[in-house]
């Protein structure tokens, strides 16, 4: 049994992290952010309702902002830095820039995180399937269109790759 | 100020004792939002995600057992979703994908808000709520459970643990209406299910009224008007009659997300169709 | 962090009329982008801001004792702290920083503290006890026109009164329609919160401020007259931004986070929260509006008559401008003569309201709009045929007298659009998502209709009523790389890239680097109005073309030619008449050309006391189509698909273009059917993204859009602004669509479930 005062760790992307002298209260965006200086995920809302802040938490991708940072003890945590190992772009990444899916850039980084995770659970959607998937993640610039342009684009491409 | 996380519903229990009042986690959906708003300062606070058995649920020809912490992402498809569609349905309209991977029936239960999507389910699959604390387990039916907006008959040193749900012969299914597509809150909402076994059609509404408001008069009316142990006849009558007969239970408010009128013109209509669909 | 790189790729010159590739979008898909909220400094502490719970009230008394108790509380600041001027205000400057006796809307600032922890500021505004005596509410336009109502500011209750008067304004139409039209409250509602980090100087002689904005000089200067410093003392940095459309125009965080910091000597940043973000700052304004138009036998418009009202709201913002692009608009992109046209702005206790992408069109163009339908029904035509029968064209004259010398396709937008082929018949299975209601389950097939509507639209470019407005931009060749600088906010729209492209098309090179956005140089105004590709995008390839000729200058001197005969084609410089051919860099290679240009738009004038006047630059064009399915029961709508041309000008990035596009369509679509701050007596009743709902990808139409290419000769790259015509007609359009699927005369956006299915 673990008891987490404002003093744990967290293994994030794969590393282990100390988190110290933290309020209870702290989400676990806001500690990735503000105390481990992750600050590829976004806050938007505070209430799970935008996407931006969206990491994989054992592999189920969540809002951030709704985990209390010390209850992701035990768990893996993967965050948009820790999607790419060696810094270079993603077959998503790269998709999301070429078929202009970024444009003020906000929402980018949990969409690119739940775009994985849509296409590990399902690596060929239907249109109607990569909508429900990201209905959870709120754009505002891009009406959503070359979103789906890129995702499209990965689902053709890796499925040529598999051939 | 501490965050425990225990392994077990036993350890989980026992903390509750030592801390009453301590503030239960599982989703974290409805209580991050609390404290990111300024509205709760947590203390205490009791993180269930990794007692694995809250997450377990199982299906017998005789009982449906759902750990509490069971996020609503498998409830959407799979065994549960073949034998509780109704439940799939509802699962399938709460919030986003990422809230459903992280949201459950044991935080519904714990917020107890009229428009969690998860209690009309369980109000009209006649739920019972098990609540575990060092006395024991203490079962509570679902209509005993919510007393209120927000508010439960728990008391503090109990741990809602899993509902059961008998297993229902028939139609099931949930429709809520929202102003979008996706990730809304409901406006209005009506369970239906139809159990060839006790021969009842029962209907329970969420959004319009302090507590999940199960249509126990229009369900006895319908039961005057057809044959429940068996199909139920696609009576466009008889549909509209009790789906108005329904909405008249309905105690609906207005609001800035709706009006009364509208939700009690829209629990009469879900109602009216899921009925005809049950026909089908 | 790495917000300008050189490029991303280079398989292809990314030169004007490319789908070139933003500099920062590698980096914004990595989470290596910084936002204005990505900033942190070392000895850094947080800022927050008390507000008014009351939409109106009297200060009472405000005891801070207890606040300052608190551990981790290291200043707390109020109106009395402000050194400088105690208000600001883009046009009136009528807002004070903190409010001082009185409170005139909910959200109001009246304190602002600074701590080691945002928790602990948290803890620190709840401890500030203030006693506050509740005011009579000003809520309704028609009470603040009301000479007999009290004013609520000295000002007075109305920020502008203004009437057109044109042509023979008694003339009377064989068929004359009328109709009130109401517009709700939506709010920019960008991503990227409010956020600031100040830095102080050294004994606190000045102070730099990264900030996301809209306009970074602008803020400089209100920021600077509220400290009391000079401007030159008040540097400001762009941190990233996240979306701004409108919402960044004003002041709401600067002048409170540099006072932090400067009072404690430390860094301070202030990040609001999404419910402090709907307080902190301005909305589009709701309004009401009343028209009455006349028609000849033939559908054509004789005369448009009636009243515009918008609730600006406590403050004054950018409310008279908005005023004036509402009353203008409301010809819409039709040749008509005649007019009597009166509008109001008024002051109330609602929100304060000001810029939003469309500003004050978009209200114009929902009444203009639903009127033309109303014309072609009285006349028996189709929506497109009346529109085609009044289509404004270059040369006609608007009811201001200004002649339209714009490029103005009107009737060819309609054409092409009308062109695309309808989306196929429903055919969905029950429960489908793709039904009204989605994921709700709530519809059968059976209960679905489809509809068809149109809304055409007319918009102003750049700054009206003899603004003085330009832009600046600084270019440096160096050994074949270009540096472009300049102050213009990229806020998503993506001019980094343009800027780019111009510069590689004028200077035939191909890196093109970007310095930092900041005020390290002159002005280049605000990124709005549809104005920076024509504004800044002028500066930069003004620059650009400096640089050249010096350029050109040097190489016809060591070749011995006249450097006008000498040209860039590709990456070389060429002579027209010979067979010189050279590198750029090569000709460039040791070299260091430096040029700076300021971009100025022709004088525009301001309106008369009968509206006339040539107040605007110059016009652009589009129209939509919308195909809607109605639960016509359960009155829940579901956009299928928007069709659209718009007037463009010349395409300088066919990719941006679309994303403006789709991304405008969007957020009319939100205005038509779920997008509104509720406000009753002045209190908001949903300041947060689960009541105030955005559309999600299931809500999205699938989006078919012609550009209308037509190189705009006023225009110094031949193109248009883009950005605010894609969200203007589009609403008008979704909802004469429900009307056409419903047969309801429905008068408001955002259409209710209500207003489809219960009586009215």
């Amino acid at each position: 049994m673990t008891d987490t005062t404002g003093f744990y760790d967290l293994v994030v992307n794969g590393e282990r992290r100390q988190v110290r002298d933290s309020w209870v209260g702290e989400s676990l965006l806001y500690v990735l952010r503000e105390r481990l200086g992750l600050m590829g995920s976004k806050g938007a809302c505070e209430q799970g309702e935008c996407g931006s802040c969206t990491v994989l938490l054992d592999d189920e991708a969540v809002c951030s902002c709704l985990v209390l940072g010390a209850s992701a003890v035990g768990s893996d945590v993967v965050t948009i830095e820790g999607l790419a190992p060696h810094g270079a772009p993603t077959d998503v990444q790269l998709a999301f820039v070429e078929h202009g899916a970024v444009q003020c850039g906000f929402c980018t980084p949990g969409l690119v995180v739940a775009v994985h995770h849509l296409l590990e659970r399902n690596p060929d959607p239907s249109a109607i399937e990569t909508r429900e998937a990201l209905s959870g993640n709120i754009c505002r610039c891009t009406g959503y269109g070359r979103i789906f342009a890129a995702v499209e684009t990965v689902v053709a491409l890796r499925k040529g790759a598999g051939k | 100020m501490s965050v425990y996380m225990p392994t077990t519903v036993d350890q989980a229990v026992a903390l509750l004792a030592q801390n009453p009042g301590a503030c239960l986690l599982t989703g974290g959906t409805d209580t991050m939002v609390e404290v990111n708003f300024n509205h709760l300062k947590p203390g205490t606070v009791i993180g269930l995600r990794l007692v694995s058995s809250l997450r377990e649920y199982t299906i017998t020809p005789q009982l449906i057992q759902i750990g509490a912490g069971v996020p609503y992402a498998r409830m959407e498809t799979g065994p549960l979703a073949e034998a509780l569609p109704a439940l799939a349905a509802a699962a399938r309209t709460v919030g986003s994908p990422q809230i459903r991977a992280a949201g459950t029936l044991g935080g519904n239960l714990g917020t107890c808000s009229p428009a969690g999507d998860g209690l009309p389910v369980l109000a009209a699959l006649d739920a019972v709520v098990n609540l575990r604390s060092p006395r024991g387990i203490r079962g509570v039916p679902f209509q005993d459970f919510m007393v209120g907006v927000k508010r439960n008959s728990r008391v503090s040193d109990e741990l809602i643990e899993s509902v059961s749900i008998a297993p229902t012969s028939g139609y099931q299914d949930y429709a809520k209406v929202g102003v979008r597509n996706a990730m809304v809150i409901s406006v209005a909402s009506v369970c239906l299910v139809h159990d060839r076994h006790t021969a009842s059609v029962r209907v329970a509404l969420g959004a319009v009224g302090p507590t999940i408001i199960r249509a126990r008069e229009a369900e006895a009316w319908l039961a005057t008007q057809v044959d429940a142990s068996t199909s139920l006849p696609p009576d466009e009558a008889v549909a509209i009659e009790f789906a108005r007969r329904v909405a008249a239970e309905a105690r609906p408010i207005d609001d800035h997300r709706s009006t009364a009128d509208y939700r009690r013109h829209a629990i009469q209509t879900l109602t009216r169709r899921l009925y005809l669909r049950s026909t089908k | 962090m790495k917000n300008s790189s050189t490029t991303t790729r280079s398989q292809s010159r990314e030169v004007l009329g490319t789908s070139a590739l933003r500099p920062d979008g590698v980096a914004k898909t990595q989470g290596d982008f910084a936002f204005s909220s990505d900033f942190q400094a070392e000895n850094m502490l947080w800022g927050a801001t008390l507000r008014s719970p009351h939409p109106h009230a009297r200060i009472v008394s405000i005891d801070p004792t207890d606040a300052w108790r608190i551990p981790g509380v290291e200043t707390i600041i109020f109106a009395d702290d402000v050194p400088g001027q105690a208000t600001y205000g883009l046009i009136a400057s009528d807002q004070p920083v903190f409010a001082q006796n009185v409170v005139r809307y909910m959200g109001e600032p009246i304190a602002a503290v600074a701590a080691d922890h945002p928790e602990t500021c948290r803890r620190a505004l709840a401890a500030i006890k203030i006693v506050y005596e509740e005011l009579p509410v000003l809520f309704d336009m028609d009470l603040a026109i009301d000479p007999s109502t009290p004013p609520i500011h000295p000002d007075g209750n109305v920020f502008r009164h203004q009437r057109i008067i044109s042509g023979d304004p008694d003339i009377v139409g064989d068929v004359i329609v009328e109709g009130t039209y109401d517009i709700g409250m939506q709010d920019q509602a960008f991503l990227g919160l409010e956020a600031a980090l100040a830095y102080p100087d050294p004994g606190g002689a000045g102070v730099e401020l990264v900030v996301a904005t809209q306009w970074l000089h602008e803020d400089r200067k209100q920021i600077a007259d509220c400290l009391g410093m000079a401007p030159e003392k008040v540097r400001l940095v762009l941190g990233g931004v996240g979306g701004a459309f409108g919402a960044r125009e004003d002041i709401s965080l600067q002048v409170h986070t540099c006072l932090l910091a400067l009072r404690t000597g430390r860094p301070v940043k202030v990040q609001y929260s999404r419910e402090e973000s709907f307080f902190g700052h301005v909305h589009r304004h709701p309004g009401r509006i009343h028209l009455r138009h006349h028609a000849d036998r033939n559908g054509k418009l004789l005369k448009v008559e009636g009243w515009m009202k918008l609730d600006g709201g406590a403050y004054a913002s950018t409310s008279s401008a908005v005023l004036l692009n509402g009353i203008t608009h409301l010809q819409g992109p039709y040749a008509c003569d005649n007019s009597r046209l009166e509008a109001w702005a008024t002051r109330t206790n609602n929100p304060p309201c000001g810029a939003m992408r469309g500003f004050g069109v978009v209200q114009a163009c929902f009444a203009h709009e639903g009127q033309m339908d109303k014309l072609a029904v009285a006349l028996g035509l189709s929506p497109v045929e009346v529109r085609l029968r009044n289509a404004m064209k270059t040369g006609d004259k608007l009811f201001t007298g200004q002649v339209v010398d714009s490029v103005a396709p009107v009737a060819r937008c309609i054409r092409e659009t009308d062109a695309i082929p309808l989306p196929a018949e429903p055919a969905y299975g029950t429960g489908s998502l793709e039904l009204p209601g989605g994921s709700g389950r709530t519809s059968d097939p059976s209960h679905i209709r489809r509809g068809i509507g149109w809304g055409v639209s007319i918009k102003n470019l750049m700054y009206s009523e003899g603004f003085d407005d330009s832009a600046e931009a600084r270019c440096t060749l160096a050994d074949g790389v270009a540096t472009l600088k300049f102050a213009t906010a990229e806020v998503g729209q993506g001019f980094v890239v343009l800027a780019q492209q111009i510069a590689r098309t004028i200077l035939g090179v191909d890196t093109v680097v970007l310095d930092a956005i900041d005020t390290q140089i002159g002005s280049a105004g605000s990124t709005s109005a549809s104005r920076q590709t024509w504004m800044s995008g002028g500066a930069v390839d003004g620059a650009c073309r400096l640089v050249r000729e010096r350029l050109f200058e040097q190489v016809a001197h060591v070749h011995n030619l006249n450097p006008l005969q000498l040209a860039v084609e590709g990456t070389d410089i060429v002579d027209t008449l010979g067979p010189l051919r050279v590198p750029v860099s090569e000709a460039s290679k040791g070299l260091r050309i430096e040029e700076t240009f300021l971009h100025r738009h022709r004088p525009t004038e301001e309106l008369d006391e009968n509206g006339q006047g040539n107040c605007h630059v110059a016009f652009a064009f589009v129209a939509h189509r919308a195909v809607v399915d109605v639960d016509t029961e359960l009155g829940l709508v579901k956009v299928v698909q928007i069709a659209t041309a718009q007037d463009v000008g010349q395409v300088l990035n066919p990719l941006t273009l679309l994303g403006q596009i789709e991304g405008g369509i969007a957020q009319g679509l939100g205005l038509a059917v779920m997008e509104e701050i509720v406000v009753d007596r002045g209190v908001v009743k949903n300041p947060s993204f689960t009541d105030y709902l955005l559309p999600t990808a299931l809500d999205a139409p699938d989006v078919v859009a012609i550009p209308i290419e037509e190189y705009e000769p006023l225009a110094p790259l031949g193109a248009k602004g883009v950005g605010e015509p894609p969200c203007i007609s589009v609403t008008p359009a979704i909802v004469a669509a429900i009307r056409n699927a419903t047969g309801r005369d429905i008068t408001r956006t955002p259409v209710r479930p209500q207003d489809i299915c219960l009586p009215t």
